[in-house]
Protein backbone atom coordinates (compact mmCIF):
# COMPACT_ATOMS: atom_id res chain seq x y z
CA UNK A 1 0.00 0.00 0.00
CA UNK A 2 2.68 2.48 1.06
CA UNK A 3 4.60 1.49 -1.92
CA UNK A 4 1.46 1.98 -4.06
CA UNK A 5 1.31 5.49 -2.94
CA UNK A 6 5.48 6.52 -3.07
CA UNK A 7 4.87 5.19 -6.52
CA UNK A 8 1.44 7.15 -7.25
CA UNK A 9 3.62 10.63 -5.75
CA UNK A 10 6.35 9.96 -7.92
CA UNK A 11 4.12 9.96 -11.56
CA UNK A 12 2.77 12.75 -10.14
CA UNK A 13 5.47 14.95 -9.43
CA UNK A 14 7.19 13.55 -12.56
CA UNK A 15 4.03 14.62 -14.33
CA UNK A 16 3.82 18.35 -12.61
CA UNK A 17 7.83 18.67 -13.15
CA UNK A 18 6.78 17.64 -16.86
CA UNK A 19 4.49 20.46 -17.20
CA UNK A 20 6.73 22.72 -15.31
CA UNK A 21 9.32 22.21 -18.35
CA UNK A 22 7.03 22.60 -21.16
CA UNK A 23 5.01 25.75 -19.58
CA UNK A 24 8.70 27.65 -19.80
CA UNK A 25 9.46 26.32 -22.99
CA UNK A 26 6.88 28.64 -24.70
CA UNK A 27 7.79 31.60 -23.31
CA UNK A 28 6.26 34.23 -22.42
CA UNK A 29 7.56 35.64 -18.97
CA UNK A 30 6.23 38.34 -16.56
CA UNK A 31 8.48 39.43 -14.53
CA UNK A 32 7.63 40.69 -10.95
CA UNK A 33 10.01 42.57 -8.60
CA UNK A 34 9.88 44.62 -5.43
CA UNK A 35 7.96 43.99 -2.02
CA UNK A 36 8.99 40.92 0.22
CA UNK A 37 5.83 41.48 2.05
CA UNK A 38 3.85 40.93 -1.09
CA UNK A 39 5.56 37.36 -1.46
CA UNK A 40 2.48 35.05 -0.37
CA UNK A 41 0.14 37.64 -2.44
CA UNK A 42 2.05 36.86 -5.48
CA UNK A 43 3.09 33.31 -5.13
CA UNK A 44 -0.74 32.64 -5.27
CA UNK A 45 -1.57 35.19 -7.50
CA UNK A 46 0.81 33.56 -10.05
CA UNK A 47 0.04 29.77 -9.03
CA UNK A 48 -3.13 30.28 -10.00
CA UNK A 49 -2.29 32.38 -13.02
CA UNK A 50 0.12 29.68 -14.55
CA UNK A 51 -2.33 27.00 -14.34
CA UNK A 52 -5.05 28.47 -16.41
CA UNK A 53 -2.37 29.76 -18.82
CA UNK A 54 -0.24 27.38 -19.65
CA UNK A 55 3.16 28.47 -21.27
CA UNK A 56 3.13 31.56 -18.94
CA UNK A 57 6.34 31.91 -16.48
CA UNK A 58 5.71 34.69 -13.71
CA UNK A 59 8.84 35.36 -11.78
CA UNK A 60 9.33 37.26 -8.61
CA UNK A 61 12.52 38.67 -7.21
CA UNK A 62 11.89 39.96 -3.58
CA UNK A 63 14.50 42.92 -3.35
CA UNK A 64 11.77 45.41 -1.22
CA UNK A 65 9.31 48.13 -2.27
CA UNK A 66 11.84 50.85 -3.59
CA UNK A 67 13.91 48.26 -5.19
CA UNK A 68 10.65 46.92 -7.21
CA UNK A 69 9.77 50.84 -7.92
CA UNK A 70 13.34 51.59 -8.94
CA UNK A 71 13.02 48.35 -11.47
CA UNK A 72 10.04 49.07 -12.95
CA UNK A 73 10.74 52.81 -13.66
CA UNK A 74 14.15 51.66 -15.59
CA UNK A 75 12.47 48.47 -17.28
CA UNK A 76 14.08 45.74 -15.45
CA UNK A 77 10.66 44.23 -14.96
CA UNK A 78 7.04 44.38 -16.10
CA UNK A 79 5.44 45.01 -12.92
CA UNK A 80 6.44 46.54 -9.50
CA UNK A 81 5.43 45.53 -6.33
CA UNK A 82 5.13 47.67 -3.83
CA UNK A 83 3.99 47.45 -0.26
CA UNK A 84 3.68 51.74 0.21
CA UNK A 85 1.90 54.15 -1.84
CA UNK A 86 3.80 55.95 -4.78
CA UNK A 87 5.31 59.39 -3.35
CA UNK A 88 4.40 62.09 -5.48
CA UNK A 89 7.66 62.61 -6.96
CA UNK A 90 8.14 58.85 -7.93
CA UNK A 91 4.63 59.69 -9.26
CA UNK A 92 5.98 62.45 -11.39
CA UNK A 93 8.45 60.65 -13.11
CA UNK A 94 6.07 58.64 -14.58
CA UNK A 95 4.77 55.58 -12.71
CA UNK A 96 0.97 54.34 -11.70
CA UNK A 97 -0.11 52.76 -8.82
CA UNK A 98 -3.09 50.15 -9.22
CA UNK A 99 -4.14 49.15 -5.85
CA UNK A 100 -4.40 45.41 -5.62
CA UNK A 101 -5.45 44.67 -1.71
CA UNK A 102 -5.29 45.99 1.61
CA UNK A 103 -3.29 44.25 4.44
CA UNK A 104 -4.65 44.61 7.98
CA UNK A 105 -1.67 43.68 11.03
CA UNK A 106 -4.13 42.88 14.16
CA UNK A 107 -2.34 43.77 17.34
CA UNK A 108 -2.94 40.99 19.73
CA UNK A 109 -2.75 40.20 23.55
CA UNK A 110 -4.06 37.30 25.76
CA UNK A 111 -8.01 36.76 26.13
CA UNK A 112 -7.26 37.14 29.72
CA UNK A 113 -5.50 40.65 29.36
CA UNK A 114 -8.53 43.39 30.30
CA UNK A 115 -7.34 45.66 28.03
CA UNK A 116 -8.91 45.96 24.63
CA UNK A 117 -8.40 48.92 23.20
CA UNK A 118 -5.35 51.23 22.49
CA UNK A 119 -4.46 54.36 20.19
CA UNK A 120 -2.30 54.02 18.04
CA UNK A 121 0.55 56.53 20.36
CA UNK A 122 -0.09 53.97 23.02
CA UNK A 123 0.88 51.30 20.54
CA UNK A 124 4.04 53.17 19.40
CA UNK A 125 4.63 53.81 23.47
CA UNK A 126 4.62 50.12 24.00
CA UNK A 127 6.58 48.99 21.28
CA UNK A 128 9.62 52.11 21.65
CA UNK A 129 9.28 50.89 25.34
CA UNK A 130 8.09 54.60 26.64
CA UNK A 131 5.16 52.86 28.31
CA UNK A 132 6.24 49.29 30.28
CA UNK A 133 3.66 48.40 32.51
CA UNK A 134 0.14 47.39 32.10
CA UNK A 135 -1.42 49.61 34.22
CA UNK A 136 -0.28 52.63 32.41
CA UNK A 137 -2.86 51.94 29.50
CA UNK A 138 -5.78 50.85 31.91
CA UNK A 139 -4.62 47.00 32.66
CA UNK A 140 -2.94 45.35 35.37
CA UNK A 141 -0.07 46.22 37.16
CA UNK A 142 2.32 43.75 34.95
CA UNK A 143 5.18 44.33 32.83
CA UNK A 144 4.60 44.25 29.34
CA UNK A 145 6.45 41.53 27.06
CA UNK A 146 6.66 42.95 23.60
CA UNK A 147 6.97 39.92 21.15
CA UNK A 148 7.60 40.84 17.31
CA UNK A 149 8.77 39.23 14.26
CA UNK A 150 12.40 39.36 12.92
CA UNK A 151 14.62 41.82 11.19
CA UNK A 152 13.48 41.43 7.64
CA UNK A 153 10.35 40.31 8.19
CA UNK A 154 6.88 42.18 5.90
CA UNK A 155 4.72 42.14 8.86
CA UNK A 156 7.12 43.68 10.52
CA UNK A 157 8.19 46.18 8.48
CA UNK A 158 4.83 47.14 7.88
CA UNK A 159 3.69 47.12 11.50
CA UNK A 160 6.71 49.84 12.59
CA UNK A 161 6.25 51.93 9.57
CA UNK A 162 2.58 52.71 10.12
CA UNK A 163 3.56 53.15 13.87
CA UNK A 164 6.14 54.73 12.85
CA UNK A 165 8.87 53.15 15.57
CA UNK A 166 11.04 51.94 12.55
CA UNK A 167 14.58 50.09 14.43
CA UNK A 168 13.29 51.62 17.63
CA UNK A 169 11.22 48.73 18.48
CA UNK A 170 12.38 47.60 22.02
CA UNK A 171 11.44 43.87 21.60
CA UNK A 172 11.55 40.65 24.12
CA UNK A 173 11.24 38.36 21.73
CA UNK A 174 11.86 38.32 17.88
CA UNK A 175 10.47 35.00 16.61
CA UNK A 176 10.11 33.87 12.57
CA UNK A 177 6.55 32.93 12.24
CA UNK A 178 3.07 33.95 13.05
CA UNK A 179 2.03 30.68 14.77
CA UNK A 180 4.83 31.40 17.15
CA UNK A 181 3.78 34.96 18.17
CA UNK A 182 0.31 33.54 18.51
CA UNK A 183 1.22 30.46 20.27
CA UNK A 184 3.52 32.88 22.50
CA UNK A 185 0.64 35.80 23.11
CA UNK A 186 -1.51 32.92 23.58
CA UNK A 187 0.66 31.39 26.49
CA UNK A 188 1.41 34.83 28.32
CA UNK A 189 -1.31 36.95 29.39
CA UNK A 190 0.96 40.12 29.70
CA UNK A 191 1.96 39.67 26.44
CA UNK A 192 1.14 41.87 23.29
CA UNK A 193 2.27 41.15 19.71
CA UNK A 194 0.78 41.39 15.85
CA UNK A 195 0.25 39.43 13.59
CA UNK A 196 -1.85 39.38 9.68
CA UNK A 197 -5.25 40.01 10.24
CA UNK A 198 -6.02 36.47 8.44
CA UNK A 199 -4.35 34.85 11.68
CA UNK A 200 -6.09 36.16 13.95
CA UNK A 201 -7.93 33.35 15.64
CA UNK A 202 -9.96 33.01 19.47
CA UNK A 203 -7.19 32.01 21.05
CA UNK A 204 -6.08 35.49 21.17
CA UNK A 205 -7.72 38.80 21.46
CA UNK A 206 -7.04 41.24 18.55
CA UNK A 207 -7.00 44.81 20.13
CA UNK A 208 -9.32 47.74 19.01
CA UNK A 209 -7.30 50.32 17.55
CA UNK A 210 -8.38 53.81 18.41
CA UNK A 211 -12.02 52.05 18.65
CA UNK A 212 -11.93 50.14 16.30
CA UNK A 213 -11.58 46.60 16.08
CA UNK A 214 -9.79 44.95 13.09
CA UNK A 215 -12.15 43.43 10.41
CA UNK A 216 -12.17 43.23 6.60
CA UNK A 217 -14.67 45.92 6.70
CA UNK A 218 -13.11 48.04 8.55
CA UNK A 219 -9.47 47.41 6.72
CA UNK A 220 -11.67 48.01 3.53
CA UNK A 221 -13.01 51.43 4.83
CA UNK A 222 -10.04 52.89 6.12
CA UNK A 223 -10.86 53.03 9.46
CA UNK A 224 -8.89 50.49 11.13
CA UNK A 225 -5.21 52.46 10.64
CA UNK A 226 -2.58 49.36 10.76
CA UNK A 227 -2.72 49.14 7.23
CA UNK A 228 -0.69 49.04 4.42
CA UNK A 229 -1.77 49.05 0.63
CA UNK A 230 -0.11 46.81 -1.65
CA UNK A 231 0.22 48.39 -4.61
CA UNK A 232 1.25 46.94 -8.90
CA UNK A 233 3.23 49.45 -10.13
CA UNK A 234 3.27 50.26 -13.78
CA UNK A 235 5.09 52.93 -16.46
CA UNK A 236 2.56 55.56 -17.56
CA UNK A 237 2.65 55.17 -21.67
CA UNK A 238 5.04 51.85 -21.82
CA UNK A 239 2.76 49.04 -23.03
CA UNK A 240 2.93 45.82 -21.05
CA UNK A 241 3.80 42.46 -22.94
CA UNK A 242 0.47 40.61 -23.54
CA UNK A 243 1.35 37.93 -20.89
CA UNK A 244 1.71 40.93 -18.43
CA UNK A 245 -1.39 42.68 -19.38
CA UNK A 246 -2.83 39.23 -18.86
CA UNK A 247 -1.39 38.74 -15.47
CA UNK A 248 -2.28 42.64 -14.46
CA UNK A 249 -6.13 42.10 -15.32
CA UNK A 250 -6.27 38.37 -13.88
CA UNK A 251 -4.59 40.32 -10.45
CA UNK A 252 -7.97 42.72 -10.10
CA UNK A 253 -10.36 40.03 -11.42
CA UNK A 254 -13.34 39.31 -9.48
CA UNK A 255 -11.62 35.74 -10.08
CA UNK A 256 -8.51 36.44 -7.96
CA UNK A 257 -10.42 37.28 -4.83
CA UNK A 258 -10.50 34.14 -3.52
CA UNK A 259 -6.77 33.68 -3.74
CA UNK A 260 -6.49 37.70 -1.80
CA UNK A 261 -8.06 36.21 1.10
CA UNK A 262 -6.08 32.97 0.96
CA UNK A 263 -2.84 34.68 0.74
CA UNK A 264 -4.58 36.70 4.39
CA UNK A 265 -4.98 40.53 2.41
CA UNK A 266 -8.23 42.16 1.61
CA UNK A 267 -9.18 42.09 -1.22
CA UNK A 268 -10.20 45.61 -2.46
CA UNK A 269 -13.36 44.67 -4.60
CA UNK B 1 39.24 -16.80 -17.23
CA UNK B 2 36.82 -16.92 -14.09
CA UNK B 3 39.64 -15.72 -11.65
CA UNK B 4 39.94 -12.40 -14.28
CA UNK B 5 35.82 -12.07 -14.14
CA UNK B 6 36.56 -12.61 -10.50
CA UNK B 7 39.44 -9.84 -10.62
CA UNK B 8 37.77 -7.31 -12.43
CA UNK B 9 34.37 -7.80 -10.31
CA UNK B 10 36.19 -6.84 -7.45
CA UNK B 11 38.40 -3.43 -9.63
CA UNK B 12 34.62 -2.37 -10.07
CA UNK B 13 33.38 -2.69 -6.60
CA UNK B 14 36.54 -1.09 -5.39
CA UNK B 15 36.06 1.74 -7.99
CA UNK B 16 32.31 2.42 -6.53
CA UNK B 17 33.30 1.93 -3.25
CA UNK B 18 36.12 4.73 -4.02
CA UNK B 19 33.42 7.07 -5.66
CA UNK B 20 31.24 7.01 -2.69
CA UNK B 21 34.06 7.68 -0.49
CA UNK B 22 34.72 10.41 -2.63
CA UNK B 23 31.41 12.10 -2.26
CA UNK B 24 31.85 12.62 1.03
CA UNK B 25 35.01 14.13 1.27
CA UNK B 26 33.81 16.28 -1.87
CA UNK B 27 30.70 17.21 -0.03
CA UNK B 28 32.45 18.29 2.96
CA UNK B 29 34.88 20.06 0.86
CA UNK B 30 32.19 21.80 -1.21
CA UNK B 31 30.27 23.21 1.99
CA UNK B 32 33.89 24.40 3.78
CA UNK B 33 35.06 26.11 0.63
CA UNK B 34 31.51 27.81 -0.18
CA UNK B 35 31.04 28.99 3.70
CA UNK B 36 35.09 30.39 3.40
CA UNK B 37 34.00 32.35 0.10
CA UNK B 38 30.83 33.86 0.95
CA UNK B 39 31.69 34.10 4.60
CA UNK B 40 35.39 36.29 4.13
CA UNK B 41 34.17 39.37 2.13
CA UNK B 42 31.45 40.35 5.01
CA UNK B 43 34.31 40.14 7.75
CA UNK B 44 36.92 41.65 5.11
CA UNK B 45 34.24 45.13 4.95
CA UNK B 46 32.82 44.49 8.27
CA UNK B 47 36.84 44.52 10.02
CA UNK B 48 37.32 41.04 12.09
CA UNK B 49 37.97 43.39 15.31
CA UNK B 50 34.64 45.43 14.85
CA UNK B 51 32.61 41.70 13.51
CA UNK B 52 33.92 39.14 16.32
CA UNK B 53 33.76 41.66 19.41
CA UNK B 54 30.97 44.46 18.47
CA UNK B 55 27.98 44.37 21.13
CA UNK B 56 25.47 45.65 18.92
CA UNK B 57 23.65 43.77 16.10
CA UNK B 58 21.39 46.11 14.13
CA UNK B 59 21.36 43.92 10.79
CA UNK B 60 18.08 46.52 9.26
CA UNK B 61 19.16 49.38 10.93
CA UNK B 62 20.41 52.51 9.05
CA UNK B 63 23.63 52.83 9.59
CA UNK B 64 23.23 48.51 9.98
CA UNK B 65 25.96 47.58 12.95
CA UNK B 66 26.99 44.02 12.82
CA UNK B 67 28.75 42.80 16.20
CA UNK B 68 28.16 39.39 16.91
CA UNK B 69 29.89 39.08 20.45
CA UNK B 70 26.11 38.85 22.35
CA UNK B 71 26.00 35.47 19.67
CA UNK B 72 29.35 33.77 20.01
CA UNK B 73 28.53 34.31 24.05
CA UNK B 74 25.37 33.21 24.27
CA UNK B 75 26.45 29.82 22.51
CA UNK B 76 29.11 29.47 25.19
CA UNK B 77 27.07 29.90 27.67
CA UNK B 78 24.16 28.44 26.56
CA UNK B 79 27.20 25.26 25.46
CA UNK B 80 28.43 25.34 29.14
CA UNK B 81 25.22 25.32 30.82
CA UNK B 82 23.59 22.40 29.01
CA UNK B 83 26.81 20.58 29.45
CA UNK B 84 26.69 21.45 33.24
CA UNK B 85 22.73 20.59 33.73
CA UNK B 86 23.08 17.51 30.99
CA UNK B 87 26.51 15.61 31.77
CA UNK B 88 26.08 14.74 35.54
CA UNK B 89 22.29 13.37 34.52
CA UNK B 90 23.80 11.64 31.17
CA UNK B 91 26.78 10.52 32.50
CA UNK B 92 24.87 8.79 36.08
CA UNK B 93 22.21 7.05 33.70
CA UNK B 94 24.62 5.48 31.79
CA UNK B 95 26.65 3.91 34.75
CA UNK B 96 23.78 2.77 36.55
CA UNK B 97 22.00 1.02 33.20
CA UNK B 98 25.76 -0.57 32.60
CA UNK B 99 26.81 -1.93 35.89
CA UNK B 100 23.92 -1.55 38.40
CA UNK B 101 20.44 -2.06 36.41
CA UNK B 102 18.64 -5.12 36.19
CA UNK B 103 18.37 -6.42 32.52
CA UNK B 104 14.62 -5.60 32.02
CA UNK B 105 14.73 -2.32 33.57
CA UNK B 106 18.41 -1.44 31.27
CA UNK B 107 16.38 -2.71 27.93
CA UNK B 108 13.37 -0.49 29.40
CA UNK B 109 15.61 2.56 30.14
CA UNK B 110 17.62 2.09 27.00
CA UNK B 111 14.82 2.05 24.71
CA UNK B 112 13.12 5.43 26.35
CA UNK B 113 17.22 7.03 25.55
CA UNK B 114 16.92 5.60 22.42
CA UNK B 115 13.29 7.19 21.40
CA UNK B 116 14.50 10.65 22.94
CA UNK B 117 17.25 11.00 19.95
CA UNK B 118 14.42 10.21 17.65
CA UNK B 119 12.53 13.34 18.15
CA UNK B 120 12.75 16.04 15.51
CA UNK B 121 14.25 19.11 17.58
CA UNK B 122 11.36 21.07 16.56
CA UNK B 123 9.09 18.85 18.78
CA UNK B 124 11.32 19.77 21.51
CA UNK B 125 11.20 23.55 20.42
CA UNK B 126 7.27 23.22 20.51
CA UNK B 127 7.02 21.68 24.07
CA UNK B 128 9.56 24.02 25.65
CA UNK B 129 7.34 26.72 23.95
CA UNK B 130 3.84 25.36 25.77
CA UNK B 131 5.61 23.60 28.61
CA UNK B 132 8.34 25.01 29.49
CA UNK B 133 8.56 28.90 28.65
CA UNK B 134 5.19 29.40 30.92
CA UNK B 135 6.37 27.20 33.47
CA UNK B 136 9.88 29.34 34.10
CA UNK B 137 7.41 32.43 33.96
CA UNK B 138 5.49 30.98 37.17
CA UNK B 139 8.09 29.45 38.73
CA UNK B 140 10.75 32.13 38.86
CA UNK B 141 7.89 35.15 38.62
CA UNK B 142 9.21 37.05 35.91
CA UNK B 143 7.03 38.46 32.98
CA UNK B 144 8.60 36.22 30.49
CA UNK B 145 9.95 32.39 30.35
CA UNK B 146 11.77 32.50 27.49
CA UNK B 147 15.44 33.15 27.10
CA UNK B 148 18.61 31.79 28.46
CA UNK B 149 17.70 29.12 31.26
CA UNK B 150 15.05 27.53 28.70
CA UNK B 151 17.16 26.98 25.95
CA UNK B 152 19.54 25.66 28.39
CA UNK B 153 17.06 23.37 29.69
CA UNK B 154 16.05 21.96 26.46
CA UNK B 155 19.40 21.80 24.95
CA UNK B 156 20.39 19.48 28.02
CA UNK B 157 17.75 17.32 27.25
CA UNK B 158 18.40 17.03 23.61
CA UNK B 159 22.42 16.27 24.39
CA UNK B 160 21.41 13.56 26.89
CA UNK B 161 20.88 10.13 24.11
CA UNK B 162 24.35 11.17 22.95
CA UNK B 163 26.37 11.06 25.86
CA UNK B 164 24.01 8.29 27.51
CA UNK B 165 25.03 6.03 24.11
CA UNK B 166 28.59 7.09 23.97
CA UNK B 167 29.45 6.56 27.75
CA UNK B 168 27.42 3.01 27.92
CA UNK B 169 29.96 1.84 25.09
CA UNK B 170 33.17 3.24 27.20
CA UNK B 171 31.94 1.87 30.36
CA UNK B 172 31.11 -2.08 28.67
CA UNK B 173 34.32 -1.79 27.12
CA UNK B 174 36.42 -2.02 30.75
CA UNK B 175 37.36 -5.22 30.63
CA UNK B 176 35.57 -7.44 33.54
CA UNK B 177 39.25 -8.62 35.14
CA UNK B 178 39.51 -5.04 36.03
CA UNK B 179 36.27 -4.73 38.16
CA UNK B 180 36.63 -8.73 39.66
CA UNK B 181 40.25 -7.72 41.00
CA UNK B 182 38.86 -4.73 42.71
CA UNK B 183 36.17 -6.62 43.97
CA UNK B 184 37.87 -9.26 45.01
CA UNK B 185 40.34 -6.64 46.96
CA UNK B 186 37.59 -5.86 48.90
CA UNK B 187 36.02 -3.00 47.36
CA UNK B 188 32.40 -2.66 47.21
CA UNK B 189 30.46 -2.41 43.99
CA UNK B 190 30.28 1.37 44.26
CA UNK B 191 33.55 2.16 45.02
CA UNK B 192 34.44 -0.16 42.59
CA UNK B 193 32.25 1.94 39.51
CA UNK B 194 34.01 5.07 40.32
CA UNK B 195 37.61 4.01 41.01
CA UNK B 196 38.18 1.53 38.71
CA UNK B 197 35.22 1.45 36.00
CA UNK B 198 34.91 5.27 35.29
CA UNK B 199 38.83 6.07 35.43
CA UNK B 200 39.01 3.47 33.30
CA UNK B 201 36.62 4.51 30.82
CA UNK B 202 37.53 7.99 30.97
CA UNK B 203 38.69 9.16 27.68
CA UNK B 204 35.48 7.30 26.40
CA UNK B 205 33.20 9.87 28.57
CA UNK B 206 35.36 12.53 27.35
CA UNK B 207 34.25 12.07 23.52
CA UNK B 208 30.71 11.99 24.81
CA UNK B 209 31.09 15.15 26.40
CA UNK B 210 32.59 16.56 23.38
CA UNK B 211 29.69 15.16 21.01
CA UNK B 212 26.98 16.82 23.26
CA UNK B 213 28.89 19.81 23.24
CA UNK B 214 28.66 19.31 19.62
CA UNK B 215 25.09 18.91 19.53
CA UNK B 216 24.59 21.48 21.73
CA UNK B 217 26.22 24.70 19.92
CA UNK B 218 24.99 22.82 16.40
CA UNK B 219 21.29 23.27 17.21
CA UNK B 220 19.35 25.64 15.80
CA UNK B 221 15.51 25.01 15.35
CA UNK B 222 14.34 24.30 19.24
CA UNK B 223 16.53 26.81 20.82
CA UNK B 224 15.16 29.72 18.40
CA UNK B 225 11.63 28.24 19.66
CA UNK B 226 12.64 29.18 23.45
CA UNK B 227 15.51 31.36 23.23
CA UNK B 228 13.40 34.59 22.87
CA UNK B 229 15.68 35.75 20.10
CA UNK B 230 16.15 39.73 21.03
CA UNK B 231 19.64 40.61 20.93
CA UNK B 232 20.82 40.78 24.23
CA UNK B 233 24.14 39.77 26.10
CA UNK B 234 23.86 36.68 27.69
CA UNK B 235 21.84 36.48 31.08
CA UNK B 236 19.86 33.50 32.52
CA UNK B 237 16.51 35.15 32.15
CA UNK B 238 16.96 37.70 29.09
CA UNK B 239 16.26 36.94 25.97
CA UNK B 240 19.18 35.54 23.97
CA UNK B 241 20.38 34.61 20.31
CA UNK B 242 22.40 32.09 19.66
CA UNK B 243 25.17 31.85 16.73
CA UNK B 244 22.73 29.58 14.91
CA UNK B 245 19.26 31.13 15.49
CA UNK B 246 21.03 34.22 14.37
CA UNK B 247 21.34 32.61 11.07
CA UNK B 248 18.30 31.06 10.84
CA UNK B 249 16.12 33.84 11.82
CA UNK B 250 17.18 36.47 9.92
CA UNK B 251 18.58 34.71 6.56
CA UNK B 252 14.97 33.93 4.79
CA UNK B 253 14.32 38.05 4.30
CA UNK B 254 18.06 39.26 3.96
CA UNK B 255 19.77 40.91 1.06
CA UNK B 256 22.96 42.13 0.58
CA UNK B 257 25.93 43.16 3.24
CA UNK B 258 23.44 41.76 6.20
CA UNK B 259 23.14 38.34 3.77
CA UNK B 260 26.76 38.34 3.41
CA UNK B 261 26.88 38.74 7.42
CA UNK B 262 25.02 36.29 7.90
CA UNK B 263 27.40 33.75 5.86
CA UNK B 264 29.99 35.24 8.08
CA UNK B 265 28.53 34.16 11.58
CA UNK B 266 27.71 30.60 9.62
CA UNK B 267 31.52 30.40 9.40
CA UNK B 268 32.37 31.21 12.48
CA UNK B 269 29.90 28.80 13.69
CA UNK B 270 31.89 26.01 11.55
CA UNK B 271 35.00 26.83 12.71
CA UNK B 272 33.95 25.93 16.40
CA UNK B 273 32.45 23.02 15.10
CA UNK B 274 35.79 21.76 13.66
CA UNK B 275 37.05 22.59 16.77
CA UNK B 276 34.85 20.65 18.75
CA UNK B 277 35.58 17.73 16.33
CA UNK B 278 39.55 18.02 16.40
CA UNK B 279 38.96 17.83 19.79
CA UNK B 280 36.77 14.77 19.53
CA UNK B 281 38.76 13.18 17.49
CA UNK B 282 41.77 14.00 20.11
CA UNK B 283 39.86 11.50 22.46
CA UNK B 284 39.22 9.15 20.37
CA UNK B 285 42.75 8.39 19.37
CA UNK B 286 43.85 8.32 22.39
CA UNK B 287 40.93 6.16 23.13
CA UNK B 288 42.50 3.61 20.52
CA UNK B 289 46.01 4.03 22.22
CA UNK B 290 45.33 2.90 25.46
Amino acid sequence: MKKLLTLALAAVLAVSALAGCRASQKGGTVSTDGSTSMEEVIGALSEAFMEKNDGVNVTYNPTGSGSGIQAVSEGRCDIGLSSRALKDEEKQSGLTETKLALDGIAVIVNPANGVSDLTLEQIAGIYTGEIKNWKDVGGNDAEIVVIGREAGSGTRDGFESITKTEGDCKYRQELTSTGDVITTVSSNPDAIGYASLSAVSDKIKALKVGGVAPSETTVKDGSYVIQRPFMLITKEGKELSAAAQAFFDFCLSDDAAQYLSGAGVVSVK
Amino acid sequence: MKKNKKQALETAVHGLFLLLGLITVGCVLLITVYLIISGIPAIWKIGLINFLFGKTWESTANPPSFGILPFILTSVYGMAGAIVLGVPVGFLTAVFLSKVAPPKIKATVQAAVGLLAGIPSVVYGLVGMLVLVPGIRAVFHIPDGSGLLAAIVVLAIMILPSIVNVSITALEAVPKEYEDASLALGATPVETYFRVSVPAAKSGIAAAVVLGVGRAIGEAMAVMMVAGNAVNMPSLFQSVRFLTTAVASEMSYSGGLQRQALFSIALVLFLFIMLINAALNFFLKRRGEE
